[in-house]
């Protein structure tokens, strides 16, 4: 039997996805630690940081610890009509930290589905990212955002690529001061730019923002989300599944949904995904995708009970105590579901609800 | 409860009264003590002061739920925060300034000094000139007078130390001013508190 009061949250994280995602049908996926770096420099944007700790194999090809896993899914991918596969994995790769610049081993889990994709796998995989963040604590927020919808509406207000990248920027920053200020730079009317700003105000309730995009966009365009989101009507966890244009994700790669989520108490987004056929495109699949990750590592910011409680019983012994007795007495707490720290002193390290002193039972006896 | 992190200093002082006009006063901030955290229970905010350049650190990590940081530090340091707001207080420009004789020779590479070097070299690379990037952490106009640099990249406000040490703009980069900024996860999970000192905040910048 294994106590889950001993696992750690990214551990306990991974027990829980495992099992939701086997529910659906999604097979683990395993994989080698190493792969060609080459496919790492070809897609270097794609990669969360774009370094990878490489290495000579024995007939020379240069090799790298894997700093992401979804390019090797896509790598083994077939393209074959009407199929989809889907798998899910939990691994370790090898990335460079954004706070201390140096490489370090990050847990992480997710899932992809490859194939003939339609809304319903679009359905499933958001409802799952919903899942898998209830799975890990309850108060959780979903955002989901189209690019396709986005860049579609910029573009027919402006065609110059330039003025596209840079309004995503600012959509992405929720600054609608400066959208205003570049929109007068690329002569956008005052009423017109005003009216994208919607991109920037607009967030929350699905439905809410759907009416308030129709401001700009016509029903055809706003077809695909309005349709998704009656399908998340039936979730469980509808009302923590928002639109949020503010999640934008690299937009050579991704393309349509792109979804974000976030746990309170965390300071960061723990799980990151979308569509990115344009990705299978640069590495000559036909196929569509659409799939998360989870940054496992992130959990270490949530306190875990064990943290805070330490042990249950600190039982401090001397040279004098019989080891027989200390062992006697630690088997005794244990089976009562106690957790035992056996000590000689009680440096104050060790965090106890309860002391137990075999030194004075001695002596009082 | 809502982490404020304000930034210390003149800009600091008009940023609170700001807050306090929008109805989220803290009073004991005000009392002359060596208090490093000001509590308003009552209102549900907790204010900080703390370098300005640190302002988007607090955010970015989610110790501070939202700041006030100057553009020229968001620019610079790129943090992967929300901008919600320009409070139009603390204008100043982002500038190229050198020696008032000084003209630039496109055959040599010219030598800059400056604290904010992401700015300085996406500037230059902006217009395709090749520079050598001299990194100063502070009196950044020192160096083209003692010929350390030929020009400096640095925030001007009104211009009169450049003007007395006899030197002055040669090209602008970009209008500078203070920005309300937050952490997009608290921005979540405490978004009708911070929407409703954005929507004060906003009609007190339209007021003015």
């Amino acid at each position: 039997m294994i106590d889950e009061r001993l696992l750690k949250n990214e551990e306990k994280a991974v027990f829980g996805l495992r099992s939701l995602y086997g529910k659906y049908g999604y097979f683990p996926f395993k994989m080698s630690k190493f792969e060609e770096y080459e496919l790492y420099v070809k897609n270097k944007e794609f990669l969360v940081s774009d370094r990878a700790i490489t290495f000579n194999d024995t007939n020379g090809q240069l090799l790298a610890l894997k700093p992401d896993v979804t390019l090797s899914i896509i790598k083994s991918a077939q393209d074959i009509p009407g199929e989809k596969q889907k798998v899910y994995y939990n691994e370790n790769v090898y990335r460079v930290s954004e706070s201390t610049h140096r490489y370090k081993e990050i847990m992480q889990a997710g899932l992809e589905c490859i194939g003939d994709i339609d809304l319903y796998d679009i359905y499933e995989v958001v409802s799952l990212a919903a899942q898998s963040l209830a799975a890990i604590g309850d108060e959780f927020v979903l955002e989901i955002s189209n690019l396709g919808l986005l860049s579609g509406i910029l573009e027919k207000a402006c065609s110059s690529c330039a003025f596209c990248e840079k309004a995503i920027d600012f959509i992405k920053e929720k600054n609608s001061h400066d959208f205003l200020r570049l929109c007068d730079e690329y002569g956008i009317e005052k009423e017109k730019a005003k009216a994208l700003t919607v991109f920037v105000s607009a967030y929350g309730e699905r439905k809410k923002v759907i009416s308030e995009l129709e401001k700009v966009c016509s029903k055809e365009e706003l077809s695909p989300l309005s349709e998704l989101s009656k399908l998340l009507d039936s979730s469980p966890f509808s009302e923590r599944i928002v639109f949020d244009f503010s999640v934008v994700n690299n937009m050579n790669y991704y393309n349509g949904f792109v979804f974000r989520g976030f746990l309170n108490g965390v300071s960061e987004r723990l799980l990151a995904g979308g569509q990115y056929d344009k990705m299978m495109k640069k590495m000559g699949k036909r196929s569509g995708a659409i799939g998360f990750a989870i940054y496992l590592d992130i959990l270490e910011q949530l306190q875990s009970e064990n943290e805070k409680t330490g042990v249950d019983v600190l039982l401090i012994y001397d040279n004098d105590t019989q080891t027989r007795e200390v062992s006697k007495k630690v088997s005794e707490l244990i089976s009562c579901g106690f957790t035992v720290s056996a000590q000689k002193t009680d440096s104050g390290k060790i965090k106890a609800k309860k002391i137990i002193d075999l030194r004075k039972e001695k002596n009082n006896a | 409860m809502l982490n404020i992190a304000l930034p210390k200093g003149r800009l600091g002082e008009k940023v609170y009264s700001m807050f306090e006009k929008a109805g989220f006063e803290c009073p004991s901030i005000k009392e002359n003590n060596r208090k490093l955290i000001f509590e308003n229970e009552e209102k549900g905010v907790r204010y900080f002061w703390v370098k300005p350049s640190d302002v988007s650190i607090y955010v970015e990590r989610g110790a501070a739920d939202i700041g006030v940081a100057g553009k020229d530090i968001l620019l610079e340091y790129r943090p992967d925060i929300y901008e919600l707001l320009d409070l139009g207080i603390g204008k100043c420009r982002m500038a190229v300034a050198g020696k008032k004789d000084f003209t630039d020779n496109p055959a040599k590479t010219l030598r800059v000094a400056t604290k904010f070097t992401n700015i300085a070299s996406e500037y230059y690379a902006g217009i395709g000139r090749d520079i050598d990037m001299i990194k100063l952490n502070g009196s950044i106009e020192l160096a083209p007078i003692l010929g350390l640099s030929d020009v400096i990249v640095d925030i001007v406000e009104t211009g009169t130390t450049l003007k007395e040490n006899n030197l002055e703009v040669k090209a602008e980069i970009l209008p500078i001013s203070a920005r309300l900024i937050a952490n997009k996860s608290a921005f979540r999970f405490k978004s009708e508190q911070i929407e409703e000192i954005l929507k004060k905040m906003k009609e007190q910048i339209e007021n003015d």
